[in-house]
Formats: C-alpha cells, structure tokens, sequence
C-alpha cells in the first residue's frame, strides 16, 4: 500500500512493442474521488495506459499501483478494486441484459443477498426497465454503454477505467453517460475516463493531455486554458485559410494558427500584434475580417500543446 | 477456485452453446451424421460384387453354376453377355468387376471326366477389393466342385473318396461373422468424439477473442485455471452424451456385440473426452479466429485419428516408422480399448498398458491447457 489518499499513481510507467514505445514514462496520481479526463488523439497511447493500469498489459518498464495495489505484481487484487469498460463493445450480444449483469455478477462474486437489488440499479440506470430480456445484440449504441457500465460496477469498486465509453453514441446518450459518471463520483469512486470528444473534457475535475506516449499537461480545465496557452487567442475570418494559414507560421508575433471549422485561431505573443494581422494577410491577397480577442478553449490549449493540426479536426 | 465463478461461466458457456446453430449442429447433429455415413459408408466387406457372365453352353449344370454364385451372396449378375468381346467391352465400361465363361463344352466334360474348366477374369484396378472377389468366386467352385464330384461318383457307382488327409477347420474368435462392420464401428465412436469434442471446444476461447468480450473477461478477478473448467464443463457433458449415443447406436443399432464392462468402457470414455477437449482448448487459445481454430483443431483431430489409430487402417500392417508414430496418436488406445471391450470382452487387467496410456495423455494436456491461458493482452 502506497499513498492511502491517492487511488491511482502511475510512476514513470512505460510500454514498448518492439522498438515503438506506446507509453514513454508517464508520471500521473489521481485522488480518490476525482474525475480525470485522458485526452489525446487515436494512438496517443490512452488505451495502453488504461491496459498497463487494469493489470491486462504488463508495463516495460515503471510501475503503477490502483486501489493501492501495483498492477505487475498483483495483477489479480486490482482486479477486484477496478471496474473497467473496453474501448470496443465487449458485453455478450448472445446474451440477454439479465444474463449479462448475473454473469459478471457471478465473476465479481457479488454477495447473493444483494444480487437482485444491485442488478435492478444496473437496469435502472440503464434505462433498461423492462427490457431484462432482451438479447444484448439488439441494444442502440447508448443503451448497451450503460449497460456496459452497469456490469462494471456491480462490484462497487473503488475505482472504475472507462477507456472511450461514448465513441460512436449519439450526443444526447453521451449526456446522460456523463451524468451517470458523476453520479458515481459523487459517491466517492475514481474515474479515469478516455475521450477524444474535446466537449467532455469539460466534464473532468482534471485533464490528462496524452500525445505520441507522453503526457503532455495535466490540470483542472480552467487551469489549462490559463496556464499552457502561453499568449493571447484571436479568432479571424478569411477567405482562403490554408494560405492564411502558411503566412501567419512565418509571421514574427503568431505563436501559433490553426483551423477550427470555418475560421482560424491565432495566438499572439501580445495583444497589440491583432492589428497588424489584416495589413498582413492583404499583402499575400487574402480578404480577412477584423481579429476577435476570444477565450480559449481546451481545443485551443491541446493543439497549442501538440501542434497537430489534425487533433483539431478530429474532435471538430 | 470459486464454485460460483465456474458455474458461471459454465452456464454462460452452455448458453452460448444452446444459441449458436453452428455449434448446436456440430454437438447434435454431427454424430447422428457421421453414425450414419460411417456406419453404413465404411465396409471393407465385398458384397454384391458385379458379374458378368458368358455361359457359352447354357445348359441346366452350367446355369447351376451360375446360379450357385448369386445365391452366396457376394455376387450379383450385372449383365448377360454372348460373345468374348462384349465381356471385355463391360469391364472396360465399370459395368462389372469380374466376368465368368463357362465354355461350350462345360457339362459334357464334367459329365465324362468329372471335372471341367470355367475362366474367371477378374479387374485388378482395386487389387485389395478383386483379391477378396477372386477368394469368393474360389469359395463358390470349391463348393459346386465338391457337390459335383459327388453326384459325379454316384452315377458312376463309385464311392466318394473319403479316406485320409487333414481337414482345416478353420474357427474365428471375436468377430465370428468376420463382419469387418463389428471391426470398424466402434471406432468410429472414437472419431465423432474428436470431431465433436475438439471442434466445440477450439470455438471456446478464440469466440472471446473474436467477438472482443476477452478483454472484459480477464479484466475480472476470475482465474484462468476457472476459465478453463467453466468451459470445458458443458462441452465434456455434450461429449459424454454425444459418446453415449453413439455406443448405443453401435451396441444396439448396429448390433455388434459388447462383451467387456460398462464402467470401464465409460471411464475411458471420459478419458479421452478430457484428451480431445483438451486439444481443442489449446488450440483455442493459441489461435485467434474461430475459423482458423476450428480448422487447426480439425487437423490435430481428424487426421490422426482416421488414419492413424487403428481405426480403419490395422497398425501392425504399416511400415515401422508409421507404427512408431501411432504411439504418440492418443486415439489407438481408445480404439484399442474401445474394440476389446466390444469384440474380446477384455478386462480393466488385460488393457493396462492403453488405459495407463489414455490417463497420461489426458493429464499431461490438461496440465498443458491450463497454463496456457493468460489474462494478459498481446
């Protein structure tokens, strides 16, 4: 046993397949209770780091302890401690929503006194009522989520890994996920929860910003918009933004540009370089409204922090 | 090992099992089939082998001898020839395997020295099935020479030669028929239960896996060693009862004579159940994709045991290499045993060394099986 206050702390955990390095030393303690956000693009490394931390990857190098407990030497007492849902939909279609919940049930050994309540809140919280007896196969994207995660808490455990739990469910699903979420949290269980939906990282009481194995930022979602921007974020409209885009790269007072649907986001290194931004662009022909100042957003900080133009698209 | 964790996976296996038609088929209908194909499909008894005949005489001694040959029961008439070339025509064509000329002059010789030619030609193309033709056709002249010799000896007043020389009486023991049927059939028990067995239990892991409900699984505190016998629980009950039918489709339907024990027959049963799920688990672990799995497991399975125990094929006429490599194929004990116990009556003491074998092989795949499996990914 480690840090009693700390539900997971991962200390320079790494994982290597063959010469490509997934994980490169990742340093990371969430308290118990908290809501962490892990945020990165597809191939960050997130799914990785939640395997290493559920004991189903064994860490090249670093450790990691959950609930306590380190991950490589008692892979199976963490296991008790942890609810965890898989990035793909791994519930049995075959079965129908009672047999699933009595089956992890009966895995997680659940006390048989309390089976029946526990699996009625799984269904409740599903929204499920009703339909006990469907096979699982036949469930819409956000219904067989909730579910998932209702076979995951059975146990109650102490802390839950949920690694990209609303890909592919529709928005509406998406918002009824994270209340259940904090529900949870509310009740004392840690949850470290994968996204590439920049709008969810708002959810988190901290956000863990993963990049190419390494962590690149953690912090609270206000702090990191304060923090990491380093500069001040202008938005502008013009008319051909892939040649607004290269002349600002080479201009003296941009830090950085970037694409965020229709319009660009500059970030300068003061204030007064907005005005020169028009005179600028005109020079190369480009037509472009006048520079608002604007808040940034944590999509603003993430691709600041890892200047990869496609992280913005794919959560655009 | 928790009671509860087994028996929910193995209730969760059986559901899986009860909803999925392909392997409902391999576990119910697959033996009916293959008792059926194999029982009845599988002979090396000749029966009913096409004659043509060319009696050039047609004359009542000579349609005796013809009659003499479909009334064994191992020859039927295919055709009714008149000249030497349409006899070669109809072997030429499959139309018969063997052809019998019985010449002009037929029962005017006999009638005059007592003895007579007839030419049989017979089609070498399947030298083991002509060979067992030719003996037949040895046995019908050898009767109709007897009989005609006799009525010969009477009508010319003289005694029948009775004196002297050694008989051979010949006397078979086990199979008194020398019905090949009561030699192959309860091996073929032995061939379903590794078809069935090994096919329903390489699907097992490599389903998870497939399906992605793997990574779910070995993220609970189960344990591999409960995995495995959770699962390999419903399948060794389908087993025993697909076993169960085909004995009694063997003892009853079939009707070749058990004379052994009832508990040694079902014990090794079990035993080689255990062997063959075992197998099928491996493989189910090394291997992915169901497909290619169930493919493997067919290979390691079906190969061996067809060809290899005994089965069809008797071991002690391979060359002595094969013969050593049938000592490693799990499946010639349990045929070995399978065909004591039916034909012989054998006892627990006459089949130590196969029973002793079958154990070994069942432990050491087990123990194999069960630490093979890991919770971990890649």
């Amino acid at each position: 046993m480690t840090d009693t206050a700390q539900a997971v702390v991962a200390d320079g955990l790494t994982k290597k397949f063959g010469a490509f390095t997934a994980v490169d030393r990742l340093d990371l303690s969430i308290a118990k209770g908290e809501v962490v956000g892990f945020i990165g693009p597809n191939g960050a490394g997130k799914s990785t780091t939640i395997r290493m931390l559920c004991g189903l990857l064994a860490p090249s190098a670093g450790a990691a302890t959950v609930a306590g407990f380190d991950v490589g030497r008692e892979p199976e007492a963490v296991r008790e401690h942890i609810g965890y849902m898989s990035q793909k939909f791994s519930l049995y279609g075959d079965l129908t929503v009672r047999e699933n919940l009595r089956f992890f049930a009966g895995l997680y050994l659940v006390p048989r006194s309390d089976l029946a309540a526990r699996m009625q809140v799984a269904v409740t919280m599903a929204g499920l009522e009703g339909r006990e007896n469907a096979l699982v196969r036949t469930l819409a994207g956000g219904w067989k989520q909730r579910l998932a995660l209702g076979c995951a808490i059975l146990h109650r455990p102490p802390v839950l890994f949920l690694d990209e739990p609303t890909s592919g469910v529709e928005p509406e699903a998406r918002r009824r996920f994270w209340d259940l979420i904090h529900r949870l949290a509310s009740e004392g269980v840690t949850i470290l929860v994968s996204t590439h939906y920049m709008d969810e990282a708002e959810y988190c009481n901290r956000i863990a910003l993963i990049d190419a194995g390494k962590l690149v930022a953690v912090g609270s979602p206000g702090e990191l918009r304060r923090r990491e921007l380093g500069g001040v974020l202008y938005e502008l409209d013009c008319s051909a933004l892939g040649a607004a885009l290269a002349a600002l790269h080479e201009a003296r007072d941009v830090i950085d540009a970037a694409i965020f649907g229709d319009k660009l986001h500059v970030l300068l290194r003061q204030a007064e370089a907005a005005a020169t931004l028009q005179p600028l662009l005109a020079q190369q022909g480009i037509v472009a409204g006048p520079p608002r100042r604007i808040a940034p957003s944590l999509e603003d900080v993430f691709v600041q922090l890892v200047t990869r133009p496609h992280v913005a698209e794919a959560s655009a | 090992m928790s009671p509860r964790r087994l028996f929910a996976i193995a209730f969760k296996e059986t559901l899986q099992v009860w909803r999925d038609p392909r392997s409902l088929a391999i576990a119910l209908l697959m033996p009916l089939m293959q008792m059926v194909l194999l029982g009845y499909g599988v002979s090396l008894d000749i029966r009913r082998v096409p004659l043509c005949i060319y009696d050039q005489e047609n004359s009542q001694t000579s349609r005796e001898l013809v009659t003499r040959f479909v009334a064994s029961g191992w020859f039927v008439t295919a055709r009714t020839l008149n000249d030497e070339r349409a006899v070669r025509d109809a072997m030429d064509h499959g139309a018969c395997i063997g052809a019998v000329t019985i010449p002009v002059n037929f029962s005017r010789r006999l009638a005059s020295t007592g003895s007579a030619a007839v030419q049989t030609v017979f089609d070498a193309t399947d030298a083991n099935t002509t060979s067992i033709a030719i003996g037949y056709a040895q046995g019908v002249i050898a009767l109709a020479t007897a009989n005609f010799e006799s009525s010969w000896a009477a009508a010319h007043g003289i005694q029948p030669q009775t004196a002297g020389g050694v008989d051979l009486e010949p006397r078979v023991w086990f199979n008194e028929g020398l019905d090949s049927r009561n030699f192959i059939i309860p091996g073929v028990v032995a061939v379903i239960l590794g078809l069935v067995g090994a096919q329903l239990s390489s699907l097992t892991i490599s389903r998870e896996w497939e399906r992605g409900t793997m990574e779910q699984l070995i993220s609970t505190p189960v344990t591999a060693l409960e995995v495995m016998i959770g699962k390999l629980v419903p399948y060794f009950v389908i087993g025993l009862f697909d076993a169960t039918f085909c004995l009694c489709a063997t003892a009853f339907w079939f009707q070749v004579p058990f004379r052994g024990s009832l508990g040694t027959l079902l014990a090794t049963t079990a035993l080689f159940t255990l062997v063959v799920l075992g197998i099928g688990y491996l493989v189910s672990v090394r291997i992915r994709s169901q497909l290619g799995a169930s493919q493997i497991a067919l290979m390691l399975t079906m190969l061996p045991i067809a060809l290899l125990s005994g089965y069809t094929f008797p071991i002690d006429q391979m060359p002595g290499p094969i013969q050593a490599v049938t000592l490693v194929v799990y499946a010639r004990y349990y045929v070995t045993i399978l065909r004591a116990l039916f034909l012989k009556g054998s006892t627990i003491g006459d089949l130590t060394v196969p029973i002793l074998a079958l154990v070994l092989y069942a432990v050491a795949i087990i123990w194999i099986a069960a630490r093979a499996f890991r919770k971990r990914l890649g």
